[in-house]
């Protein structure tokens, strides 16, 4: 069972990885001028896409969610339209912590906008797959000691990696090197690392959970 | 020996003061200057050399010009001439570069880029050492050998006007004189209009030689505006035509057969994106320096200008206007503007410059003989007799015109050769000195972090092991060794050495402290050692586990002491800090959210553990109570999210963003002064509720005056707007305004001295005590308002209420401990010290804060006063860190101790960090414009926390004798 489990989350990110490496590699075959720093923007939707529609199908082919008391169709719908919900609320609260870290409010907003997109769907979205919208099971799994089955830790490894992630993903911002990446206008926090450092946590999560 | 940990970290901390002074003794060099006091004479002059014969006359040649006129544009920057609008901002002076009889270069300034150094650079043609910044505060009179005393003393009659900084230097120098002070910085108009008003009468006499103006408009419109502004075309259409009307009446007064004239057009330093100056950026340094006499070739079309150092124009002017050049000045004459007179006249002039270089090479290079400048000098000196004797022949032939020329090429690269060598000896260390310094400090800094567990403890009270350590053979030998070492350097070091110089008792003294350290680190170290094993089994016992907090706040203070040694995280630190802040106000906020919703859900009872207090009262009675105090704790760190993130649009700081427009600005605009009357009379109705509350009647009475008092100073000065006074008056300085605030000002911080010594010494009241406290807290927050410029009110205001409402709901609530009190503390006066507008560059230095409530600049308040603004930020929060934790006494009698520990800690470790980073990179690129300043900061504030810690002394003191 154990082992199942194990098994299970290792292809299930293994896959998330990939779709991850396909929507970066793909459009640069189809989109004529495509590249990760030049075209930012969309290589950002591209991602937050793929990952979002990876990730559901996923999730829901498993079943990891857990099991619905009720089957009548209102309500999967009211569960849906809540999901929906958070996933706007929590994309609006990581516009608000981006701004708050020092991002123009207005100017600029498109980028910000979808950096906090792409947080979303690398954080929240995972948790609504996984645990459903339901907050008291989520302030369960994030409190200390509060996870109780594999994929509660692999959830908050995840999450914190990512936002340990993007949060790093500041510090070469003051640098004066010039880079294009080094987005000059704003104190915004470039988004290539976020991807790269999620990569690298993901890797880092197998890692700690094989001796589990 | 056992010492409570307060005063064992004042210690630590006033020693790495010393420490660190003789460190920047070191760092700092002393500006090369000549052996002797005495100034360069006519009669000094060397002969002109001639092999054979007798030596000829030792008298100058001719001079060039017969008047000089020197238009001196402050923070004139290069392009505003030379650039691709420099037709639209100066016609006429660019028609006159372009086609008329003038030479025009590039004069490279060197930082650091301030008034004052730059107009003792151009007199006397040296390179004035970055500690004369802090002396432009002050300019007494220039003592060294400079141009407009030798002018003067030739008899030459010179006129000058603008920028009162030049009477100041040159005080009885001028026949004619009217300075403008650059005091108003908002005034650029009538700053100008007070030069140019003299300009017809003076150019219609005839009775003058030298004529110096300088307008200092163009660098207040820079200060307010910025160089994209719309105020600068104005401007420079204005200095424009004063160059035409200079111009037009030299040309009409000119005489066949005599001497022609010059007219000099220059600026001190340029001017940053940002408008400010200061640094070494490359806007900065960059000024015009136009030359234009009918003497001059006329040109056929615009060159791209030469670059020449500023520190040239002054030999070159010396010797045009037939003066000797003055001692000190490392410059050499710029050769295009001789290129008309005789070949032997030039290669005199030549002569004389490289004599003068060669003299103060000797002076200040030991091993001047093996310069190879002053070896091509020799060679070219000797080429040059020789060339004279044929030339006195008789000889005028081809030849002798090309050897003549080979001389002239010789003498240019012995010059430029020499010139470079001194410039070089600026960059020279005194390495012993600075050493040193770091030795102190460094073992202050281990012995510091060697005492942690004991003076973190619950006694917190540091065991010393000074007797032992004073009465073993180990010191006697580190004595013996550390003053052989001394003696060894002094006597073999060749160049001068501060510490060296020092008398015999104070270094012993030093030799002495510092092997005494040694010893007590050594034997703490080793008392840790065996104990070392005990103390981390207990730390994985759980009990002293690290939360996320305590991670973020370690690493966060490691983090940045690391990020210093970028260049551009020092530039930019506001950003680490806001970064910092930020994160640390989510994880509060976490923490916070993590306290309450637990509780809702029945984790209580691992709060109990955490409350036993909070049984006392029962809880049904304070439900609604307890309901709106969570909803307000946790409202606390979103809302001091928000009011970070509005303070930080309001003063943009650092380099790569400082062009960003604010709020700052965008208030400072005079079509806004009503939203700022409305602004800053809010902030201080806001700041009179946030203080009043725990002060006493009288001074609640006097802070209501003070606050008034500095809304009508603000509007005296013609900052705000005062409603009831429609009139408009003219701004004055507003001392009388200042004074009366400085009255409840001393009565606040009278009454709260008082309130302290009674508790101290009559009655053991606590009350009495904390009230007394925070009297001398508002005290000092009634003169940073008055010291905060308008639009920087905010700030405080913010200031005051987040103390507020963090110690009420968080730090209380939270039940954090007095360490990570004191490093929230820290970080939260960090980045205030940047939201008030502070970077690491030193012309954000709001000197003009010197002169609130003064009529004329006295030094010695001036000096606090700009200190006081500045660090207004860390200094308020390290105040209301003592209020706090004094008020937390209850809970933990130590916590004053900790406090104090904590921020000694804190403090030194980036301190310490930063002289060795700065000693490694010193000959790195930008040490001169980031580092040094960064240093300066550091030294300043590492001073003030002594300051601050000796006041927790005084206040654990108290503490103690009640308890006994």
């Amino acid at each position: 069972m154990w082992d199942h489990e194990i098994k299970a989350m290792a292809s299930t990110h293994a896959i998330i990885t990939a779709s991850v490496f396909m929507a970066t590699v793909i459009p640069a075959v189809f989109v004529p001028g495509f590249s990760v720093y030049g075209t930012h923007l969309l290589w950002v939707y591209a991602v937050s896409g793929t990952v979002t529609c990876v990730s559901v199908a996923i999730f829901w082919l498993l079943g990891i969610s857990p099991p619905t008391k009720k089957h009548t169709l209102g309500y999967k719908l009211s569960r849906l339209s809540r999901s929906c919900l958070y996933f706007f609320l929590s994309c609006l609260f990581f516009y608000t912590v981006v701004v708050l870290y020092g991002a123009p409010l207005i100017e600029s907003a498109l980028e910000t906008f979808s950096l906090s997109v792409l947080l979303t769907s690398l954080t929240t979205l995972r948790c609504l797959c996984v645990l459903g919208p339901n907050v008291q099971t989520w302030i369960r799994v994030f409190s200390r000691h509060g996870a109780m089955s594999v994929w509660d830790t692999c959830l908050q490894i995840t999450v914190a990696c990512t936002l340990i992630g993007a949060w790093v993903g500041a510090f070469p911002i003051p640098l004066d090197w010039d880079r294009p990446w080094q987005v000059s206008s704003s104190h915004r926090k470039p988004t290539y690392s976020d991807w790269n450092q999620w990569t690298f946590e993901l890797l880092f999560s197998f890692h700690h959970l094989q001796p589990v | 020996m056992k010492v409570r940990s307060s005063i064992f970290a004042s210690f630590i901390l006033v020693f790495e003061v010393l420490g660190v002074a003789l460190f920047l003794r070191g760092f700092f060099p002393v500006p090369v200057k000549s052996a002797l006091p005495s100034k360069s004479r006519l009669s000094d002059l060397p002969a002109e050399p001639q092999t054979g014969g007798s030596p000829n006359s030792t008298r100058l040649p001719q001079p060039l010009f017969s008047r000089v006129v020197v238009m001196l544009v402050d923070a004139l920057r290069e392009d505003f001439v030379f650039g691709a609008s420099g037709h639209l901002y100066m016609p006429y002076t660019r028609h006159l570069v372009d086609r008329g009889s003038s030479h025009s270069f590039v004069a490279k300034a060197r930082p650091p880029t301030v008034t004052m150094p730059r107009i003792k650079a151009l007199t006397t043609g040296s390179i004035p050492g970055f500690i004369d910044v802090v002396m432009n505060l002050n300019s007494p009179a220039l003592l060294e050998d400079n141009l407009i005393w030798q002018a003067n003393t030739a008899g030459k009659r010179i006129i000058f006007y603008g920028d009162d900084t030049w009477v100041r230097l040159f005080p009885k120098h001028f026949m004619e004189y009217d300075g403008t002070t650059s005091f108003f910085v908002s005034d650029y108009t009538e700053v100008d209009n007070n030069v140019t008003r003299h300009l017809d009468r003076t150019l219609k006499r005839d009775d003058w030689d030298v004529l110096i103006l300088h307008y200092l408009g163009l660098d207040h419109i820079g200060h307010i505006s910025g160089p994209h502004s719309s105020l600068i075309q104005p401007k420079l259409l204005e200095m424009d035509d004063v160059l035409k009307k200079i111009h037009s009446s030299l040309v009409s007064k000119e005489a066949e057969g005599s001497l022609p004239y010059l007219l000099v057009l220059c600026g001190d330093h340029g001017m940053s994106e940002t408008g400010s100056h200061g640094g070494s950026s490359e806007p900065e340094i960059s000024t015009p320096l136009v030359l234009i006499s009918p003497a001059f070739r006329r040109k056929g079309g615009m060159k791209k200008p030469e670059v020449v150092e500023q520190v040239d124009l002054t030999p070159t002017l010396a010797l045009g206007l037939g003066l000797p050049i003055s001692q000190n000045s490392v410059g050499r004459v710029i050769p295009g503007v001789f290129e008309e007179s005789s070949l032997r006249d030039q290669l005199r002039f030549l002569h004389l410059n490289g004599h003068q270089l060669s003299c103060l090479l000797k002076d200040s290079i030991p091993d001047y003989e093996k310069d190879a400048g002053f070896e091509q000098f020799r060679v070219a000196e000797k080429a040059h007799g020789n060339w004279m004797k044929l030339y006195l022949e008789g000889n005028a032939s081809e030849v002798l015109m090309n050897m003549g020329k080979k001389v002239l090429k010789q003498y240019l690269e012995a010059l430029a050769a020499m010139s470079s060598a001194l410039s070089k000896q600026l960059g020279k260390y005194d390495m012993y000195s600075m050493i040193a310094g770091m030795v102190f400090v460094f073992q202050l800094l281990l012995v510091l972090v060697l005492a942690m567990p004991e003076a973190l403890s619950g006694s917190a009270a540091v065991d010393l092991p000074v007797l032992s350590s004073l009465f073993s053979l180990p010191f006697y030998l580190l004595c013996l060794l550390l003053a052989s070492v001394h003696v060894l350097v002094c006597t073999s070091a060749e160049s001068s050495c501060y510490f060296c110089s020092l008398s015999w008792g104070l270094v012993f003294a030093a030799v002495a402290f510092s092997s005494a350290m040694f010893c007590i680190l050594i034997s703490l170290a080793t008392r840790r050692l065996p104990l070392a094993p005990k103390i981390h089994g207990k730390n994985t016992g759980g009990d002293w586990s690290l939360s996320e907090l305590d991670v973020l706040l370690l690493a966060g203070t490691i983090g940045h002491t690391l990020s210093l040694a970028a260049s551009s995280f020092v530039e930019e630190e506001h950003q680490t800090w806001y970064f910092l802040l930020n994160t640390l106000c989510l994880a509060v906020f976490q923490d916070v959210c993590r306290k309450y919703f637990r509780e809702q859900r029945g984790f209580g009872e691992e709060e109990e553990l955490f409350l036993p207090s909070k049984d006392s009262h029962p809880s049904s009675h304070h439900k609604s109570e307890v309901s709106s105090e969570k909803w307000l704790a946790l409202a606390t760190p979103p809302f001091t999210l928000v009011c970070c993130r509005l303070l930080r649009s309001l003063n943009q700081t650092g380099v790569q963003w400082a062009h960003l427009p604010d709020v700052g600005h965008w208030l400072n605009s005079s079509d806004h002064k009503t939203v700022l009357s409305l602004l800053s009379a809010f902030c201080l109705v806001l700041i009179y509720l946030l203080v009043q509350r725990r002060c006493s009647l009288v001074s609640k009475f006097a802070l209501a005056l003070g606050l008034l008092g500095v809304y009508s100073y603000r509007a005296a000065v013609g900052n705000v707007l005062f409603p009831w006074q429609q009139s408009t008056r003219t701004t004055s300085k507003g001392t009388v305004e200042a004074r009366f605030v400085y009255v409840f000002v001393l009565g606040i911080l009278f009454t709260g001295t008082k309130g302290l010594l009674r508790s101290q010494i009559l009655t053991a009241d606590a009350k009495l005590k904390s009230r007394g406290l925070w009297e001398i807290y508002s005290g000092l927050v009634l003169l940073v308002s008055l010291l905060f410029r308008a639009h920087n009110l905010p700030v405080l205001c913010c200031c005051l209420l987040i103390q507020t409402l963090m110690a009420q709901f968080i730090w209380k609530k939270l039940h954090y401990d007095a360490a990570q009190t004191t490093i929230m503390h820290y970080w939260f006066g960090q980045a205030f010290f940047y939201f008030q507008g502070n970077s690491n560059n030193i012309a954000t230095v709001d000197i003009s804060v010197g002169f609130v409530g003064l009529e004329s600049y006295i030094e010695a308040p001036a000096i606090v006063l700009t200190s006081l603004s500045t660090y207004a930020g860390p200094l308020l929060w390290a105040c209301h860190l003592v209020c706090y934790l004094s008020s937390e006494r209850e809970r933990s009698p130590v916590a004053i101790g900790h406090g104090c520990y904590c921020l000694a800690l804190l403090r030194s470790v980036p301190a310490a960090a930063y002289i060795v980073l700065v000693t490694v990179l010193r000959y790195h690129l930008f040490i001169w414009s980031v580092f040094s300043p960064k240093l300066l900061y550091e030294s300043m504030h590492l001073l003030l926390t002594a300051g601050v810690c000796l006041f927790f002394i005084t206040m654990e003191q108290s503490h103690s004798t009640k308890l006994t």
